[in-house]
């Protein structure tokens, strides 16, 4: 990246991946340790099926999310990537 | 020795060896990366493979029949750790482009020291790792096919020899993908089966959270009920704490996205996009697995008690058709045939306190006052099943071909590590830096065939001590702490430095070996755990303690050369990447074709 206008870009791009990553981090921790650990107890009130909400979360829930967070995140990257004339 | 359980063996690793010939290696970027062109979703389900080991496919769904909510840390730990190699890792360390773990460590902090530590802790997590998998690949042949337990592993160790030491990693991703096929098709269709027979739904994800058949009660109240008649803790509750689940379920989890032998599977495709939907794929393909088990372990928890508890016992000496029928008569129930048939194995055990001749299973405070009587090992929940749920006799042959598939492919993705640390690492990198390409092929085989040599005796030599269950609590730990930190802000924060990499690394592989050795083997009372944090989940807490020493002593001390900012800005944004530093100007990755 030598020339000026490459690094502006770079920053750019850079930002608006770390942007991404945090909030789909957030969810990441929240279906998991939050639904799944801390909040399970309150969550447990409401049943799926015949299963607890925050035990199905636990044993379940938390894997489908996290499946559908990585595909997000490909999506979202080459969107990003789009955007900023990046090429992976 | 059953016709089936031999012919699924002998035909899964005859194909394994027929991949290992067509996929020789030739040169060192085939040997390491397969080339670095891998199909993503080919590598994704390499990586399945190659993830899931004996413990995934035969221990885990028994732990969680025996701990309920409480081995929801496994099911979580396991695969949440993807979403952070998808996220933080696997993209920049594939734009990165070299071929190992402290291949980026070396470079990215300018340091043979860094290298050096990071091959040891890499080996570490590898060796640790690898001496369960060994010990799992002897006990199925031992228990199986009536080899000698030593037999059995030195068969496994053949095996693993032929694709990993002729086709290395090319070989090894092959031979992964043919492996998930077996494995997985082996943990399904029994839980189908199971899963049909307890709650009528032939999807063990929707039977899980389904009511149990003609009960018109969810499944799993019932198996509350009976666990709580029984004396049982709750099925859905755990006596765990809610910080000790926490961190648990995060030392897996970043240990996870830390060992080498997940890391360096998404250097094998072509760029950062592709390692990108690889982890997704990996993850869609452990994902089959991973919620099937929690309902594996349901289903065989409320079997067994079924079948098992209050049947009448029949000895071997007796003649079980009549014997049972006996008993029948009389409106008893007879001890199940599968029962009998994995006795023999040492897996289930029965010792008749009362002298009623009749198996009762309970649990540390039954209501009825009466002791247990029934010890089954966690082990036997998946390999029963298949006769459990009467399935004909070819599917449990399967289920050992898929034991064996799951193991030989962690193991053997262990060995590249372990090969590629020595050969790459320590001799092209630290100490001859003038080797040919082709010495250095000849060198990594070497030490691939010196790889599986040591990882037999320690096989074979870990299983008299039968300690390898709780040594697998180091690899994670060891990889949550040592190398993740580092990693991350090697790729993160361009500020850090060499100095402070080594004191993070040193910090957390110190600490961390420390505190599990310590409550491990010195003193083993979970009162004096610090916070209430047991040995498998301290690994979380010391990567902080190691990212915060890290970033402390990067601060005092310089800042990295201008030319490693520049490296790591690079590796950041796909497509811009070239050669940065001195030991990067001769080995930098070639420009994307």
């Amino acid at each position: 990246m030598a020339d000026e206008s490459g690094k502006a870009r770079a920053k750019a791009y850079w930002k608006d991946t770390v942007r991404l990553t945090i909030g789909l981090l957030v969810i990441w921790f929240t279906v998991s340790y939050g639904a799944g650990i801390l909040l399970r107890d309150w969550l447990d009130q409401v049943s799926i099926g015949g299963a607890p909400l925050g035990f199905w979360f636990a044993q379940q829930g938390s894997i489908y999310v996290f499946v559908a967070l990585i595909f997000y995140y490909c999506f979202a990257m080459r969107r990003i990537e789009k955007k900023h004339g990046v090429e992976a | 020795m059953d016709f089936w359980t031999l012919f699924f063996v002998v035909t899964t690793f005859g194909l394994y060896i027929g991949i290992a010939i067509w996929a020789r290696a030739g040169s060192t970027d085939e040997f390491y990366v397969a080339g670095h062109h891998v199909h993503p979703t080919v590598n994704g389900m390499a990586t399945a493979a190659d993830w899931m080991s004996a413990a995934s496919f035969l221990s885990m769904a028994g732990l969680i029949a025996f701990m309920g909510y409480g081995g929801s840390v496994y099911l979580m730990g396991w695969t949440g750790g993807f979403v952070l190699l998808a996220l933080l890792l696997a993209p920049f360390l594939r734009e990165f482009g070299k071929f190992t773990v402290p291949d980026f460590v070396g470079d990215r902090y300018y340091s043979t020291t860094a290298r050096v530590i990071a091959v040891i802790c890499a080996l570490f997590v590898s060796f640790t790792y690898i001496a369960g998998q060994m010990k799992g690949v002897g006990v199925a042949f031992s228990g199986f096919l009536g080899v000698p337990f030593e037999w059995g592993i030195v068969i496994g160790m053949v095996i693993v020899f032929f694709y990993a030491v002729l086709g290395g990693m090319k070989g090894v991703t092959y031979t992964q993908v043919a492996q998930y096929c077996v494995l997985i098709f082996a943990f399904t269709v029994p839980a189908i089966f199971m899963s049909l027979i307890i709650t009528g739904n032939p999807v063990p994800q929707l039977g899980f959270i389904g009511e149990a058949k003609g009960e018109g009660v969810a499944m799993l109240t019932k198996l509350n009920n009976v666990l709580n008649d029984l004396g049982f803790g709750e099925y859905t509750q755990t006596d765990k704490s809610k910080i000790d689940m926490f961190c648990i379920t995060a030392a897996l989890m970043f240990g996870t996205a830390g060992l080498p032998h997940v890391i360096i599977r998404f250097f094998t495709v072509k760029s950062a996009g592709a390692a990108r939907v690889s982890a997704g794929w990996a993850l869609v393909f452990i994902a089959i697995l991973y919620t099937t088990a929690p309902a594996v372990g349901a289903f065989a928890r409320i079997n067994f008690i079924d079948t098992v508890n209050e049947s009448t016992y029949i000895a071997d000496e007796e003649d079980y058709e009549s014997r049972a029928a006996e008993i029948e008569a009389d409106g008893g129930k007879p001890v199940p045939t599968w029962y009998k048939d994995w006795e023999a194995t040492g897996l289930l055990s029965f010792e008749d306190r009362n002298g009623d001749g009749i198996m009762q299973y309970r649990g540390p405070d039954a209501p009825d006052g009466i002791a247990n009587e029934v010890t089954p090992d966690r082990d036997i929940f998946v390999l029963a099943n298949p006769q459990i749920a009467n399935l004909p006799g070819w599917v449990i042959g399967l289920v050992v071909a898929g034991g064996l598939a799951a193991a030989l492919s962690t193991a053997a993705g262990l060995l590249m590590v372990i090969s590629s640390a020595v050969s790459h690492d320590l001799c092209r990198r630290t100490i001859f830096r003038d080797m040919t390409d082709k010495d250095e092929l000849r060198v990594a085989r070497i030490s691939a065939a010196g790889a599986v040599l040591c990882a037999g005796l320690l096989g074979i030599f870990s299983s008299q001590l039968g300690f390898v269950a709780q040594v697998v609590a180091f690899a994670f730990g060891l990889a949550a702490a040592s190398l993740f930190p580092v990693i991350f802000l090697g790729i993160f924060w361009t500020r850090m430095n060499k100095e402070g990499a080594i004191a993070a690394m040193v910090t957390g592989l110190t600490t961390t070996f420390g505190y599990i050795y310590w409550f491990k083997f010195v003193d083993t009372n979970p009162a004096h755990w610090v916070f209430g944090v047991s040995p498998e989940g301290i690994g979380f807490v010391f990567m902080w303690l190691a990212a915060a020493v890290g970033v402390a002593v990067a601060l005092a001390t310089k800042a990295p050369p201008e030319d490693i900012r520049e490296l790591v800005e690079d590796i950041r944004v796909p497509g811009s990447r070239i050669a940065h530093g001195a030991g990067d100007r001769d080995m930098a990755p070639l420009p994307r074709d």
